[in-house]
């Protein structure tokens, strides 16, 4: 076991710097939010010298509160369609469909797709602000209705394609692995005994990556829900029509200074976050 | 060749051609807006110039900004990296106690606990430790987020990494380090080489945590500051946010090209059914 002769002490020593770090940086902040989500902590303000302890009241209010429930329907919508339906279905598509292509068309839709997941958000945003402003816009032009504005008149439809294009490539190159993997002679019977392309995913390959499709729904439904590029985008607007639970947290703590109010609402992201995760882990187990 | 066979293979070549537009055509802009002499947010074929450019790096903070990048995302890259390798070939190769656990919970946390989950109390830690504005302490924040995910992910590598080269170098009496720096490093260069640029190209675009916690513009990285030229003033600065951004790009293109011919982009192992 221990090849290296390194010891458990020496072990410990090893893990020690990053379990440091990970406390400090990410569990405690976790555990504080517990925290902070029950006082009436401000950013400024007499709040925010001398919080006082209100309990659940930032919970109920949040609940109560129909920002927050928007924001919740919001990202619901914003996870289902740019993920679960949209980065998986384009991912697994593009990973079935460029299985027999030629190298170079496949090798051209694959550094597109991947540099789209690559580059860095800020120039992203520019990149989809090009193509949805009004008067220059290239879909604007293309479609010739130059005077829609996309992000204002359809804010959350705009988020969603946009989330697809820049997320699809994880999906992608996770179904191309995970293709890989069906046996090939599995493949071949299914062609010789004539089944169509549908009936080939559904019957042979399907059970096959059955749980790649389980992991790569979890994380990538993770990831958007987390996701704060909508920021970038459309900053929530207009009048909240896109104000993602990011993007809410966002703007009450250091918009509106409210963080005792804002912590609560974090905290029901990251109850929602372990949720999900708990549910995912389970599934696996039992899989296996 | 059946005619319905011509069909489905023009229906294949329309899919993908849609398909090739859709990541196409917003990248455009990027090659076209930097060297029009009137850019705008959308594309159109350029009235070719350099002005950008030079009106670029005569703005004051954007060549700054990309120092300041550097300087945030070298540290948030090598502390995880360096970290991440020593946790996971201690926890791939010694049995200590309470190791499955510690996995479990590193797995649970890296996705679980998300910089937008966690900014409030993030924002209010680093606020009364006098952290504001300090790109030190924001490399590290970064990096903290990145360990777990990095961890795990070098674990799985180094499980898959034989055993028997650091037994035979012991065999032969080499010392724990003499096995370490000899033999388990230039083997789990590859591993250790995913992790480097992936958490290179995570730190260089992330853009919530520098602006949550460097609000001084000296200190900015090129991610903030990109937004910064966005929306100071009302209105865009296109005259160098084209520029920038491409400026901004480079190295993660770079890096991109330099995995994807050394390496290929695929996943190896790591990914389990």
């Amino acid at each position: 076991m221990d090849s290296a002769g390194l010891g458990v002490r020496r072990g410990l020593a090893f893990v020690a710097p990053a379990l440091v770090l990970i406390g400090i940086f990410l569990v405690f902040p976790a555990l504080w939010t517990l925290y902070i989500g029950i006082t009436n902590y401000q950013l400024t303000g007499p709040a925010a010298a001398n919080p006082q302890v209100v309990g659940l009241e930032n919970v109920l209010n949040a609940v109560r509160d129909p920002l927050f429930t928007n924001s919740v329907w919001l990202t619901a919508l914003f996870v289902l369609f740019s993920a679960v339906i949209g980065q998986n279905a384009l991912g697994f598509g593009l990973a079935w469909l460029l299985r027999p292509a030629n190298r170079w068309l496949r090798r051209t839709i694959e550094g597109l797709v991947l540099l789209s997941w690559i580059l860095p958000g800020t120039v992203v945003a520019f990149l989809w602000f090009a193509v949805l402003s009004r008067d220059t816009g290239t879909l604007g032009v293309l479609l010739g209705s130059p005077e829609t504005s996309w992000l204002v008149e359809y804010p959350m439809t705009s988020l969603i394609i946009f989330n697809v294009w820049r997320g699809t490539a994880f999906s992608m190159l996770l179904y191309t692995s995970a293709l890989a993997a069906v046996p090939p002679s599995q493949l071949e019977t299914a062609r010789l005994v004539g089944a169509s392309g549908w009936q080939t995913v559904r019957d042979v390959v399907f059970p096959h990556i059955r749980g790649h499709v389980l992991t790569n729904t979890l994380l990538i439904s993770l990831w958007t829900a987390n996701d704060f590029t909508p920021f970038l985008l459309t900053s929530g607007g207009p009048n909240h029509r896109s104000e993602v639970l990011p993007v809410l947290i966002y703007r009450q703590a250091l918009e509106g200074g409210e963080l005792g109010y804002a912590s609560a609402m974090s905290l029901l992201l990251l109850v929602g976050n372990l949720v999900i995760a708990l549910v995912y882990l389970r599934l696996l187990r039992r899989r296996a | 060749m059946s005619p319905l066979w011509m069909v489905r293979r023009i229906g294949f070549y329309v899919l993908i051609t849609m398909v090739l537009a859709f990541f196409a055509v917003p990248m455009l802009w990027l090659a076209s807006a930097p060297f029009d002499s009137k850019p705008g947010l959308g594309l159109r074929w350029p009235d070719w110039t350099l002005r950008n450019v030079t009106a670029t790096f005569d703005h004051p903070f954007t060549l700054s900004s990309l120092v300041n990048s550097l300087i945030l995302c070298s540290v948030a890259t090598v502390v995880t990296t360096v970290l991440a390798a020593l946790a996971a070939y201690a926890l791939s190769r010694v049995r200590m106690p309470g190791r499955d656990l510690l996995l479990y919970l590193l797995l649970l946390l890296s996705s679980v606990v998300t910089g937008t989950a966690a900014m409030v109390p993030i924002f209010v830690m680093m606020l009364q430790l006098g952290l504001i504005n300090s790109q030190f302490g924001t490399a590290l924040v970064i990096a903290g987020g990145m360990l777990p995910a990095a961890i795990f992910i070098l674990k799985d590598f180094m499980d898959a990494v034989p055993r028997s080269y650091e037994e035979s170098a012991r065999v032969f009496g080499a010392s724990p380090r003499q096995v370490l720096s000899h033999v388990v490093l230039p083997v789990a260069r590859p591993g250790v080489a995913t992790i480097f640029v992936w958490a290179f190209v995570n730190a260089w675009g992330n853009f919530l945590l520098p602006f949550l916690l460097l609000r001084d513009v000296g200190q900015q990285p090129a991610a903030v500051l990109l937004r910064t030229l966005y929306d100071e003033g009302g209105s865009a600065n296109l005259r160098v946010i084209p520029v920038f951004s491409l400026l901004y790009s480079i190295p993660v293109v770079v890096l991109y090209l330099f995995v994807s011919k050394r390496y290929g982009f695929r996943f190896h192992g790591g990914i389990k059914s």
